[in-house]
């Protein structure tokens, strides 16, 4: 028999051996058994304020650096506390493992103190979970687990380990492989496919490409700025994919989508072409799918079977690790152009056309109050693209992807599929452990902030100086330009006050941040410029801003990417476009 | 709208189960019958899911549900490429010595009277749901106290086996049509 240890002792050991460096958590009766373990191994655990920080945090982390991030909570409330990350994380194919401890063995299933079953909890929000009561199975499971989280499409797997499983003895083997009958992503795309896919690009007049998040998971923009270059034709990234491919590039049009650029959104209107690159037709792109680019052919190319006509048809269907599927798409396409090259020239006049009519601006406030776009537009410029700016989610968000300009994949960090209020700030801060090196703004909204600020306390006892910008409006703004528009200005509960409670400057102070404010234009630059010289604790920068600025342009929900608004009831002049 | 025929191989693990219905309740899929049990290899079970569906979403079922992890293979059963079965029992009401004409009924359909009460007499049969169908609305008549179905399960005519189209080495199913439907290899 080999040597005994604990299975706690099993479960860090085999975090060691799958390379977790870092983890972020909260203890709790459950898994305390593996916090001693902890205590003394290499791997940076960071104690977060609350579990759901530790999630995003983890989700940050893994964003900025392409490995799995790891967060580790209690049982019951421990647990529940990581469903929003969790989904979050699977909504945004975010690779990322979470562990939790789970009552003894014996009490599952009697309603014991802290029992929550969250392994059935998670099932519809994770790629895959375990309940572990063996202590035996804890090194494979966490070897699967890790395996399944960071291949295919990513996402987030849960490991729930009952803690009688962490206190018994086992003779401690870690799998030397991991092979899963039911899981063998292909990730080698079929050479059939990729010639269909050249075919079609070889004859297309107005093709565009719709570039996904699935671009930065895989790795791809360098093969994906080389494919663009020799096509030639558009480029749209949308939310999920700002950064794949450089926003300084004479072919990209900018974001798609429910407030994406008109060249951008028309593009995908117009063309009769769509090379589709780990995208997934989401309803905020697609706006109203029966009248979504109803002349265009459609190539979708992904790691994932089952979002291939999931929302739209797919005439061509490469399914593979996009950094494969675009490297053999290279030759192949470039073989068929040599063949014959169709002229795009018509339709990038029309695109030109669209993007000099209609670029992404905003007015000044009359009442002399400052912008929120051009703060937003100023920490992009002042700090430039090699920082890594990290969104709430609401009108911020949407204007930290249109004026902040964004030239490499992993530069820009948001909630994009679940939409959660809360994210930006955990989120940053694992963004910051895995770039120490690297600035990193927290672009947030005040009422988002108010969700998840406590993260901060984390940030300054760990060295993590991470900045922050709160977008204060004093309301809950993207629900409020709603209420404007579709609720004839009713502000039913979005009004937050917050300029007067909190105090965010005092705040900051309070949880041992550098507090800041700004409430005046003229201040702006000056403070970026303060906070960005501050490297020895967390900044948070309280910019007031004006609160009927909306974010435009709008597809409102349900309705036709054709009805695109590029201000309050003003369609683009199409009459005289050549389209 | 048609009816489809899914054989499932999944590995035989707790929860396996809900993670299955989980994803048809979730996705908006109305399983018409759900029958599981056990096969020739003790790690893995078979799932027989019958559903009313449009092909397009066929299509998505199969590549949903093949998404799940403990999900190692699915093919679908076609009419006239597999035989499928159920099992019914059925307790009809006795009166006026109808003991006879039940049995006949029965026996016409494969049927045979396993339980002979006071008040009742206790069909089983096994057939194709639609014989069943047909058996049922001649019972009918008679007044039917309480009905047992099991669920279709099916199996493929021939030799081919669905452990041999999807437990290969290489996970790519042996069977050289490839549609989304037939089978759902990642």
């Amino acid at each position: 028999m080999g040597e005994q240890i604990t299975g706690a002792q099993s479960l860090v050991k085999s975090l060691e051996l799958v390379g977790v460096e870092v983890m972020f958590g909260i203890p709790g009766g459950a898994i305390l058994p593996a916090y001693d373990p902890i205590f003394d191994s290499k791997i940076r655990h960071i104690l977060v304020r609350h579990e759901q920080g530790a999630g995003h945090a983890a989700t940050g982390y893994a964003q900025v650096t392409g490995k799995v991030g790891v967060c580790i909570a209690t049982s019951g409330p421990g647990a529940t506390n990581l469903v929003t990350p969790l989904a979050d994380a699977q909504m945004d194919s975010v690779p990322i493992v979470a562990i939790t401890g789970q009552v003894p063995g014996p009490a599952i299933g009697t309603d014991a103190f802290q029992e929550a079953d969250i392994r059935g909890v998670t099932m519809p929000i994770t790629k895959h979970n375990y309940l572990i009561t063996n202590p035996d199975d804890i090194p494979r499971a966490i070897a699967e687990a890790f395996y399944i989280a960071g291949s295919g499409r990513p996402g987030p797997v849960l490991v729930d380990i009952a803690k009688d499983a962490l206190q018994r003895m086992t003779e401690f083997k870690y799998p030397q492989s991991v092979s899963l009958l039911g899981y063998k992503p292909q990730t080698e795309p079929d050479s059939q496919s990729i010639r269909d896919a050249a075919a079609l690009i070889a004859q297309s007049k107005k093709p565009v490409f719709y570039v996904g998040g699935g671009v930065i998971k895989a790795n791809a923009s360098a093969e994906l700025i080389k494919l663009a270059e020799l096509v030639g034709a558009p480029v749209v990234t949308t939310l999920m994919a700002r950064g794949a491919f450089p926003d300084s590039h004479a072919q990209n049009l900018g974001m798609p989508g429910m407030h994406g650029t008109v060249a951008a959104v028309t593009s995908l209107q117009k063309a009769d072409l769509l090379i589709t690159l780990g995208a997934r037709f989401d309803d905020r792109v697609t706006g109203k799918l029966s009248s979504f680019a109803v002349n265009a052919k459609v190539i979708h190319a992904d790691i994932d079977p089952a979002e291939i006509g999931k929302n739209r048809y797919a005439d061509v269907a490469i399914i593979g690790d996009l950094k494969e599927s675009i490297r053999a798409l290279i030759p192949a396409v470039d073989a068929e152009l040599k063949k014959s090259k169709p002229d795009l020239e018509t339709w990038w006049r029309q695109m030109n056309s669209l993007r000099s009519t209609y670029p992404l601006g905003y007015n000044e406030p009359d009442d002399g109050s400052v912008s929120p776009q051009y703060v937003i537009e100023r920490i992009g410029a002042i700090t430039g693209p090699d920082a890594i700016y990290v969104a709430g989610v609401g009108q911020h968000q949407m204007w930290a992807s249109q004026f902040i300009k964004y030239e490499k994949p992993r530069t820009w960090l948001n909630s994009g599929g679940l939409g959660t209020m809360g994210y930006a700030v955990p989120a940053a801060m694992g963004a910051k452990v895995g770039a120490p090196k690297t600035p990193v703004w927290a672009i947030d909204g005040d009422g988002c902030f108010q969700m998840t600020n406590q993260e901060l306390v984390t940030c300054s006892l760990n060295n993590i100086p991470i900045k922050v910008a709160i977008i204060n409006n004093e309301s809950l703004g993207m629900v409020r330009q709603w209420q404007s528009l579709f609720y004839q200005g009713r502000y039913s509960n979005t009004d937050l006050h917050s300029k007067r409670v909190p105090d965010f400057a005092k705040l900051a102070e309070a949880m041992g941040c550098v507090g800041l404010r700004c409430e005046s234009k003229g201040d702006v630059d000056r403070i970026i410029k303060e906070a960005n010289a501050i490297n020895d604790a967390p900044v948070v920068v309280d910019f007031n801003v004006h609160r009927d600025a909306m974010v435009w342009p709008m597809v409102a929900a349900g309705t036709s990417n054709d009805e695109i608004l590029i201000a309050r009831e003003m369609a683009p002049d199409w009459d005289s476009q050549e389209l | 709208m048609a009816q489809h025929t899914l054989s499932v191989l999944v590995e035989n693990s707790p929860g396996v189960l809900a993670r299955v219905a989980g994803l048809f309740a979730r996705r908006g899929y109305n399983i018409d019958s759900l029958a599981v049990g056990p096969t020739e290899n003790p790690t893995v079970s078979r799932m027989t899911i019958v559903l009313n569906l449009e092909g397009h979403a066929l299509d998505q079922v199969s590549a949903q549900l093949f998404k799940l992890v403990n999900v190692i293979g699915i093919q679908e059963m076609k009419s006239g490429e597999s035989y499928q079965r159920e099992l019914l029992f059925v307790k009809v009401k006795k009166s006026n010595g109808n003991e006879a004409k039940i049995a006949e009924i029965a026996s016409r359909f494969n049927g045979r009277v396993i339980d002979d009460g006071s008040s009742t007499v206790t069909i089983e049969a096994v057939g194709m749901p639609k014989d069943l169908e047909a058996l049922l609305s001649q019972l009918k008549e008679f007044g039917l106290r309480e009905l047992v179905q099991s669920g279709v399960i099916a199996i493929e005519s021939g030799d081919v086996t669905l452990a041999e189209r999807t437990l290969t080495e290489t996970g790519v199913a042996s069977s050289e049509s490839h549609s989304q439907t037939e089978d759902y290899q990642n």
